[in-house]
Formats: structure tokens, sequence, C-alpha cells
């Protein structure tokens, strides 16, 4: 499957493909909206407001699994020292920084109904902003050091030490006392999610994985063509 | 197969990893009173040293039949099946706030069975049930 991401084979990629994923992303994420407005039941409890989760739950797994991609892309990175890998994981930053918001500004949407606040500093909600500004930490250094071969080493260490955040975020409501509430979905037991509710999720979350493919694949393309231009302009 | 500069990085960052680890480990290990987001009854209970006029938060379940609204003065029983501390509020009450379900309440101990509080939360769990299913559930219990 990695062999799908050499750079040879991205830049041979053509429009088609990513036409047919965002026909294919839109009819999911289509399906997955009428679901999760209209045809999934209001829960017992909180009744209409859950349908905040839809959005809120996938967009909290998609941030942390970029900088879990991240994490691992800067460790090889590190090591081996192989180019197109770190361009992989520049690629992925915005991805995930824009979700890691839109969880946080969702999950504060479903506190206000729910807990009775926007915010509190729990250490499920703490954890959460701090992979945002690991995020904006990342992205900015690439931004701004203008070296390359600093930029690489300065984000690939800002990566690494983020990836210890990522357990932290995880298992922050089994640890410790929070207001939020445990994780749903585990990996050991059964969702604790009706079904009824369990299916809508689970559309939205392939949506919204495919449109995080989407926007990867189009700005990995770019970094490549820019580091093709470079070395062109460097040879002339 | 690998090179000497590859394996000798390789080395460095796993060493790196893991003391990374432990001290992390340890950083909140040290942390954990200010880490934890409300104590539970029995914590406060177990407690040996309790502040009495710092601000803190404590959470559990509102006992079934607990519950007492005369007008200004809200009161109810936060347990966590283990111990009890009986709760007053004045204000407003979250939607979700009703017996049997979770609370968070910050406010100051009087002592360690009174509990005077100025803001509620309410706390929800990680179940998502459509009424009829948590209706059926009910009858079957």
């Amino acid at each position: 499957m990695f062999k799908n991401f050499l750079p040879s084979k991205i830049l041979s990629l053509d429009n088609k493909l990513i036409n047919g994923l965002l026909f294919v992303m839109i009819l999911i994420v289509l399906v997955g909206l009428v679901y999760a407005l209209f045809i999934s039941p209001p829960d017992y409890i909180q009744g209409h407001s859950v349908r905040i989760m839809y959005v809120h739950v996938p967009s909290s797994f998609i941030a942390l699994g970029c900088f879990g991609l991240i994490g691992i892309a800067s460790i090889l990175n590190l090591i081996f020292k192989i180019k197109f890998v770190s361009l992989m994981a520049k690629s992925l930053a915005p991805i995930g920084c824009i979700f890691s918001l839109i969880s946080i500004v969702t999950g504060s949407l479903w506190g206000k109904p729910t807990w009775g606040v926007w915010w509190v500093w729990d250490a499920r909600l703490t954890s959460m902003a701090i992979l945002f500004l690991f995020y904006l930490a990342y992205i900015f250094s690439w931004q701004f050091v203008n070296n390359y071969e600093k930029a690489n080493k300065i984000t690939s260490v800002i990566g690494i030490i983020g990836l210890f955040n990522l357990p932290v975020i995880r298992y922050s409501v089994d640890w410790w006392n929070t207001l939020h509430q445990s994780s749903s979905i585990t990996l050991t037991s059964a969702p604790t999610i009706h079904y009824t509710m369990l299916v809508p999720l689970i559309i939205m979350f392939l949506g919204m994985v495919i449109y995080s493919l989407i926007i990867f694949l189009m700005r990995y393309k770019t970094e490549l063509m820019k580091l093709k231009l470079d070395k062109k302009n460097k040879n002339n | 197969m690998l090179s000497k500069k590859v394996e000798s990085r390789m080395i460095f960052l796993i060493l790196l990893l893991l003391s990374a680890t432990v001290i992390i480990f340890f950083i909140f290990k040290s942390l954990e009173e200010n880490v934890v987001y409300f104590f539970s009854p029995t914590e406060i209970y177990d407690k040996p040293n309790i502040s009495f006029n710092k601000k803190i938060r404590i959470g559990g379940l509102v006992k079934e039949g607990s519950l007492t609204n005369n007008q200004a003065l809200i009161n109810f029983i936060v347990t966590d099946l283990n111990n009890e501390i009986m709760v007053s509020y004045s204000g407003l009450l979250p939607n979700l706030f009703s017996e049997g379900k979770g609370v968070v309440a910050e406010g100051k101990l009087k002592d360690k069975k009174y509990f005077i509080a100025d803001k509620i939360l309410a706390k929800h769990d990680e179940n998502y049930m459509p009424p009829e299913v948590s209706k059926i559930l009910e009858k079957s219990n």
C-alpha cells in the first residue's frame, strides 16, 4: 500500500482519481448527513443535541490519526532521512489541524446544552487543546523557518514530542476523573452506542476520511512538484 | 544491512523516546492532584488534609430520591455508591441534571459530608440510545 504514495506514483496522479474520490465523498457525506440529521433517533437523555456527535467524533479521530501518522513519519525521517516522508507529514498537518479545531468547536457547542458549560479545563479537553497547539507549532515551523534542513529537523522533533500527547488524549477519560464521558468505541469491548446511531457515525467517519485523503493527495502532489522545481532551478 | 549511521541514529532515538516516556510518566504522577477534574465522595473521605477554604470540585451520581427543590435552595446528595456528600446550591441547573445521573459540583466543603456549591455541571455517560430502547431496558430490569 505504501508503494502507492511514492513520489513517482503521486506525480503521475491525474485529476480523474481526485474527481472520482470527490464524487464518492460527496455521496457518502450526503447519505451520512441525512441519516444523522433525520433518520437516526434522538438520544434518551440528550435529545437532539446528540447529533453533534456525528461531526465531533469523526473529527477527533481524524485529528488524532493525522498526528499519529506525522509522528511516525517524523521518526522515520530522523532515522532514514528520506525526503518525501517529511513532505507527507507536512501535507497531513493542515488537515489534522482543521479537524482538531472542528472537534474543539463542536465539542464546545455540545457541552453547553449537555454539561451546562462551553469549556472546562479537564484532562480530555486540555490535552485536545494541546494537540491543536502542537499542530500550530508544526505548521508554523515549516512556514517560518527558511532553511529547509533546519525546518525539517525542528518539525520532526515537534512531531515526535507531540506523539506522547496522543495516548494522554485517548486514555485521559480512563486515567483521571473528567467531565468528558468515557470512550463509547473501544477495541476491547462492544460499542455503547445503539446501532441506529452507530451506523450514521461510521458513514460520516468514512466520508470525512475520504475528504482528508483528497486534501492530502492534492497537498502532497503540490509539495512534490515544488521539490522538483527547486531541484531544476538549482541545476540551472 | 543498515548503515552504521542509521543504526546509531535509531538507537539514540529509541533511548530518547524511552527516557521521555519515563519523565512524562513521573510528571503526570506528581501532578495527579491537579489533573483530576473532580474528587469522588470516597476520595474526599480518604483525603488526610483537606483545605476547607479552597474551591474544589466533587462529582458522582445524584442519589435517587434525594433532590429537594424549595424555591431558592436546591439540596441533593452526591454518591459514588460507597460514600455520600450532601450538596446545597442556589442557581440554575443544567438541562441534563436529574436524579440517578452524573453531576459535578464546584464550590467549598463545609465538612467532609457537606458541600456548598456555586456551580453545577451535568455529566453524562458514554451510553447513547433511542428513548424506546431505554424504556425497554428499564422494563426488563
